[in-house]
């Protein structure tokens, strides 16, 4: 097993060991013990940067399934590099946070680290697997974790509730990525990531190519919130706040980018790719932003805040992939968005893990999140009011902080798509400098609301439950790095570009890899006045204008009803679906044995019936008939006779000796049918059972035993009549299309040869076929132990008379 | 005659179709039993009828009547006869501990909410 194996595999193993350690430490936070692992881990991967820098990768198989191509090939390079520091990194600070942030006397914290350990492994398993069925599994694992991490309250209803709706989501669009990935190897025989990615040229005409392609954005799209899927992101935030600032900002939802990101060299040279991904992102970023100012709840804004966010780096994907349509290499402004799009990922990794830490401690000293009671704060809590500056100001893209360089360069992306001329974006192009402005504008005003709502103004200490004061250093710790981090990658971005952005970028965009250069020379360049600075501007000045007009245009968001948000259409379609398949249950299982008699009968009646008719199988030959004679047909009409008398009976009397005539005919009829040994045990067996029918006549119910008519029935005639029709053309077409002649003469032939018996049927019954008749006797004998065991075992009686007796003793 | 027994059949089932989409559960036994009627006779008819001696040797006919579906026959018969004894003693059980013998009463619990 090589190292990056036991790094994937050392989250779980640490799993299985928590319980363990929380028996034994009783007294210890069992967090600092967790801590242990994900620094270790960060440490590793850090280890490796000059290896990915220097565009090498790490491979490792270990063999699973070898002979279904699914082996669990760990594959670091550029993009996993990326993913599982950030993983590690942040996971450190967030097991760091969560010990201040959980109290170890009142949570049950052993399931808290099982969780978020597993959640770990599995992030690590995705980003690092090359095969894409490990990948998958992997990526199950991750909604699962989450689903526990979210239900972690899970006394509370709306934690259930958020639970069960991310996993619905997420797990929806795993499977259909699972479809898009079993599309994706049967075009290509290969599960591996980077043998499909050789084939790609050949791919795209496949016809199996789109629907494998919008299969696996659907997986990408509900894991990483885009529009319409991120509905769950929001409920998700009952969570405590450690898992929101580590799944649902910076881990989990950009599994979705990850995957994006890894198949771009696989998708991108089709145009649905681009025009998806672009426009998905944009609009969800546009979307998210516009509705996150109407929130009231600090985590509500992070998590639409977050939405938005991920929507611009989806769309920045988008665009970038259009520079593998471009062959000028030395001019390829396109992979800009890609460079971007890496970039803003680590940024919004950091400031918003640092938000939401932020939230958590306003919530844990104050014991409220609604900004409407908050306020104030800033001489209260003057450490966290400086983070929470830098994440806002940085979330809203102002200098000096990192998300001003890749608001810039979002920008620069946008307004390149002016130049393109594929995929009329000559025409639509425009749309999305506009939207991606109106989505910052937006942007900026839930920043600076966020930011002055919570820490200025006037302190509302009667609406608060705790008095509030500075949060321990212990918790501040981690905020502040990540803090720290967004101003230093602010200030000096190119300590980033070099080992971490120029490799990701390279592994997203293999294909234009021999330009190497072209990446650093991109990246450094950032400074400049240009349009891009203008739109900024432009952006401060309206949504401060805006932000200070906010109680005129709020009505806004009312204008809008409320019955067609998307929340309403998930809610009305669980509803709907839940319902009707009650319904649709309640209506065919209605527990009345004739309606099931009859579904079965009228799917028999319609599938043989459409058989014989696709098969063309009616036939009727009438040339190898045996004769008719005088007895024949006296029988049949005393059978036909005696069947009819039943269904006219008024009495069971009468039918019930219908019934035994019937029988008696029939062994008439294996009399002129040459069967002695059938007539003989027909006739016994009639005489016994009428004598049973008899008797179970006798035993009927005082109540119901007034006689009465059978009573007509048009459906069940209709159905009966189609049944006997049915076997009787069955019959009918059997015997005239005999293939092969009857297997009887071996049996004439060897009964008294090797047999030694004269009786033909008694033969093959004890010595020919003699098994078929050790197990009839066998049926018989059950039929008599059951009969038996009925009659005699009373268990139900003795237990009413025991409770007659309980309620006569009441 | 295989045709004029097919329709025999035909009619059997008919009849013991809709007695076994009656309400009473005594009617419900008499349809399968004449179920089973037409479902022997139908297996001994696409055997072939009367070609010729009874299957027992010694019998003067060079020509014997198919043995094997006889055969057959017989073991279902017995089987038969095993299932609706049962089901007698069954229906007779439910008569005495239930007090009915409509099947529309017969329902679970569930279904009579």
């Amino acid at each position: 097993m090589s190292s990056l194996h036991l790094a994937i595999f050392s989250p779980f193993l640490m799993a299985i060991l928590i319980p363990f350690i929380f028996k034994l430490f009783r007294k210890l936070h069992i967090g600092w013990f967790v801590l242990i692992l994900p620094s270790i881990l960060f440490l590793f991967f850090l280890s490796k940067i000059p290896l990915i820098k220097d565009g090498g990768v790490l491979k490792a198989t270990l063999n699973w399934i070898p002979s279904f191509d699914i082996n669990f090939v760990a594959y670091l390079d550029g993009l996993g590099l990326l993913f599982t520091l950030l993983i590690t990194g942040i996971g450190s600070l967030v097991v760091l946070y969560s010990i201040f942030y959980l109290d170890k006397n009142k949570e049950k914290l052993h399931n808290f680290y099982v969780y978020l350990l597993l959640f770990m492994g599995a992030m690590l398993g995705v980003v690092l697997s090359d095969n894409l069925i490990v990948l998958y599994t992997f990526w199950e694992l991750t909604s699962f974790s989450s689903f526990l991490l979210i239900g972690y309250w899970n006394t509370r209803e709306r934690s259930r509730y958020g639970a069960q709706k991310s996993m619905l989501i997420t797990v929806f669009g795993g499977l259909s990525m699972l479809g898009g990935f079993i599309l994706l190897s049967i075009m290509t025989g290969s599960f591996s990531i980077h043998e499909i990615m050789l084939q790609s040229n050949t791919l795209i005409s496949n016809e199996l190519f789109l629907p494998a392609l919008i299969l696996v954005l659907l997986g990408a799209f509900t894991k990483s919130a885009q529009f319409p899927f991120y509905i769950w992101l929001p409920d998700a935030m009952e969570a405590p706040t450690p898992v929101s600032a580590y799944l649902h900002s910076a881990t989990m939802v950009k599994a979705g980018i990850y995957l994006v990101a890894r198949l771009t060299p696989i998708f991108a040279l089709h145009g649905a790719w681009f025009w998806i991904i672009s426009l998905i992102g944009i609009i969800t970023m546009c979307w998210a932003s516009f509705n996150a100012v109407k929130q009231t709840d600090l985590k509500g804004i992070l998590a639409f805040s977050t939405v938005s966010q991920l929507g611009l780096i989806m769309s920045l994907l988008g665009l970038g992939s259009a520079s593998l349509h471009y062959d000028f290499l030395s001019k390829n402004i396109y992979m800009g968005a890609i460079v971007a799009a890496v970039f803003h990922l680590i940024n919004h990794a950091t400031f918003k893990g640092s938000l939401f830490m932020v939230a958590g401690i306003v919530d844990h000293e104050t014991g409220t999140r609604d900004i409407r009671k908050l306020g104030g704060l800033m001489y209260v809590m003057p450490i966290t009011f400086t983070i929470a500056v830098v994440g806002t100001l940085s979330m809203a893209g102002l200098p000096p902080f990192n998300g001003f360089l890749s608001k810039e360069m979002f920008f620069t992306s946008v307004l390149n798509v002016l130049q393109m001329n594929i995929f009329q974006m000559e025409t639509w192009g425009i749309l999305f400098p506009i939207l991606a402005w109106l989505g910052s504008v937006f942007t900026f005003i839930y920043s600076i609301l966020l930011l002055l709502k919570t820490f200025t103004g006037k302190l509302q200490e009667e609406k608060l439950d705790k008095k509030p004061h500075e949060a321990p250093l212990g918790m501040l710790f981690s905020p502040i790095v990540l803090g720290a981090l967004v101003i230093i990658f602010g200030f000096f971005p190119n300590i980033l570009s070099r080992n971490i952005l120029e490799p990701a970028v390279a592994s997203i965009l293999p294909n234009l890899l021999q330009e190497n250069d072209r990446f650093a020379v991109h990246i450094r360049f950032w400074h400049g006045f240009n349009l891009e600075l203008l739109m900024t501007i432009g952006v401060v000045v309206v949504g401060i204008l805006l932000y200070l007009t906010l109680k005129k245009w709020r009505n806004i968001y009312n204008i809008f009803p409320k019955r067609f948000t998307l929340n309403r259409f998930y809610e009305k379609g669980i509803d709907i679906t839940e319902k009707g398949s009650y319904s649709f249950t309640r209506r065919l299982m209605n527990g009345s044995i004739r309606s099931y008699l009859i579904y079965i009968f009228i799917f028999f009646i319609g599938i043989v019936t459409f058989t014989l008719f696709k098969k063309d199988a009616i036939k009727m030959d009438t040339t190898n008939l045996a004769p008719i004679g005088i007895y024949e047909i006296t029988l049949a009409v005393i059978i036909i006779l005696g069947s009819i008398t039943i269904l006219g009976a008024k009495s069971r009397l009468t039918s019930i000796i219908a019934l035994g005539a019937v029988g008696y005919t029939v062994s008439l009829f294996y009399i002129l049918f040459r069967a002695p040994d059938l007539a003989l045990t027909q006739l016994v067996i009639e005489t016994v059972s009428t004598a049973l029918f008899l008797l179970a006549f006798y035993h009927l119910p005082q109540l119901s035993r007034k006689e009465e008519h059978i009573g007509f029935k048009l459906t069940n005639a209709l159905i009966s009549i189609g049944v006997g029709l049915v076997i009787t053309i069955v019959a009918i077409s059997a015997h005239s299309n005999k293939m092969f002649d009857s297997i009887a003469k071996y049996y004439i032939e060897n009964t008294h040869d090797k047999a030694g018996g004269g009786n033909l049927v008694n033969v093959i019954l004890v010595d020919f076929r003699g098994f078929d008749t050790m197990f009839e006797i066998s049926v018989l004998g059950i039929a008599a132990l059951g009969i038996y065991g009925m009659i005699k075992l009373r268990l139900s009686n003795q237990k009413k008379q025991q409770r007659r007796m309980a309620d006569e003793n009441k | 005659m295989e045709i004029l027994m097919a329709i025999v059949i035909g009619i059997l089932f008919t009849s013991g179709v809709y007695l076994i989409l009656s309400k009473s559960l005594l009617r419900i036994i008499i349809g399968t039993g004449l179920l089973s009627h037409g479902a022997h006779l139908l297996i001994l008819t696409m055997g072939g009828l009367k070609r010729g001696a009874v299957p027992i040797l010694g019998e003067d006919g060079s020509k014997y009547t198919d043995p094997v579906p006889q055969a057959l026959i017989l073991t279902a018969i017995v089987i038969s006869f095993g299932v609706t004894a049962f089901f007698l003693v069954l229906a007779y059980r439910a008569y005495q501990e239930l007090g009915t013998d409509n099947v529309d009463k017969l329902r679970g619990s569930e279904g009579n909410e």
